[in-house]
């Protein structure tokens, strides 16, 4: 773990990883899309619960991710991994791109099955709030000018951001809710049918594959992204014309 | 495939699910695109000859 804050270290482990691992990602969703198309109708919904296989996956990756940064912000925190910020700062924009899936394709499921496409309840306002800390990490990331306060900032919002986290895993056990509640991760075992299940959990395993995929090519760019800076500064003290027009383009 | 119940939510839920997976691919890879050429003219500007 500590060889990979190396940067060049991990540069040349994204470089020979990324290409199998889209390869792998892309494999999946074809598995999965295609299981999932074929896979007979639910018997109360249809075939709406298609919405299922790209839904349920978008909406586990949220929180998902959300861990990961929370992960990563202890790492920036408490063991100072030279990395753990900038996988913190990469991962927000995925977090957010999930969750916006998340919700609108949930939305566009709500509406033949609950006949309204939102409701103010537990889950689908927690969820909402976890789209809202995203954006404000993002945001957060892009006021502050100095990379470390900034880090430290957004490690510690995140920390305070993980009290939704079971909020929304709990949310449709907690209250009463037009969310349904857990058919997957359940301690007596899934209530779905095998036949809808297999094409969910590949579709599943396509979409960690995905962020996993993107992570790492988002932590490269962070990495390239600080070495730029680096040089800018450097070619700005020696009167370099081109260290202004990049540092104009916001190189930081 | 027309005549299926509520066809129009299930293409709109695909069509929106692809289009911010493709949006977020193309952000990182542009991304990457953008900082190795600023890379590349930056170090190319320091060090002239290394590209000979």
């Amino acid at each position: 773990m500590w060889n990979l804050a190396n940067p060049s270290v991990f540069l040349a482990l994204t470089r020979r990883l990324v290409p199998w691992l889209a390869l792998l990602t892309a494999a999946l969703f074809a598995i999965g899309l295609a299981m999932g198309f074929a896979a007979p109708p639910d018997y109360q919904q249809g075939e709406t619960v298609k919405i299922m296989y790209i839904h349920v996956p978008a909406a586990w990756l949220s929180t998902f991710i959300y861990g990961v940064m929370a992960l990563a912000s202890l790492g920036t925190l408490v063991w100072r991994h030279p990395l753990a910020d900038a996988a913190q700062k990469a991962a927000a924009p995925l977090g957010a791109g999930f969750t916006f899936v998340c919700l609108v394709t949930g939305s566009l499921w709500g509406r033949p099955m609950w006949g309204t496409y939102w409701v103010w309840d537990a889950r689908l306002t927690s969820v909402l709030v976890l789209f809202i800390l995203y954006l404000g990490l993002i945001a957060l990331w892009r006021s502050i000018d100095d990379p470390g306060r900034a880090a430290r900032a957004a490690a510690i919002l995140t920390l305070v951001g993980t009290v939704n986290l079971p909020i929304i895993k709990f949310s449709v056990d907690w209250w009463n809710t037009l969310h349904q509640p857990a058919s997957v991760f359940r301690m007596d075992g899934p209530t779905i049918a095998p036949a809808l299940l297999w094409p969910l959990l590949i579709m599943a395993l396509a979409f960690t594959l995905l962020f996993l995929t993107l992570h790492l090519m988002a932590i490269r760019n962070e990495i390239l992204r600080r070495r730029l800076a680096r040089l800018t500064m450097i070619a700005a003290a020696e009167g370099d014309a081109l260290s202004h027009e990049l540092a104009a383009g916001g190189a930081r | 495939m027309l005549d299926i119940p509520h066809i129009g939510f299930i293409v709109a839920a695909y069509g929106v699910a692809f289009v911010a997976i493709a949006a977020m691919i193309a952000a990182v890879t542009l991304d990457y695109r953008q900082l190795t050429a600023q890379l590349q003219r930056l170090e190319g500007r320091r060090h002239p000859g290394d590209g000979a």
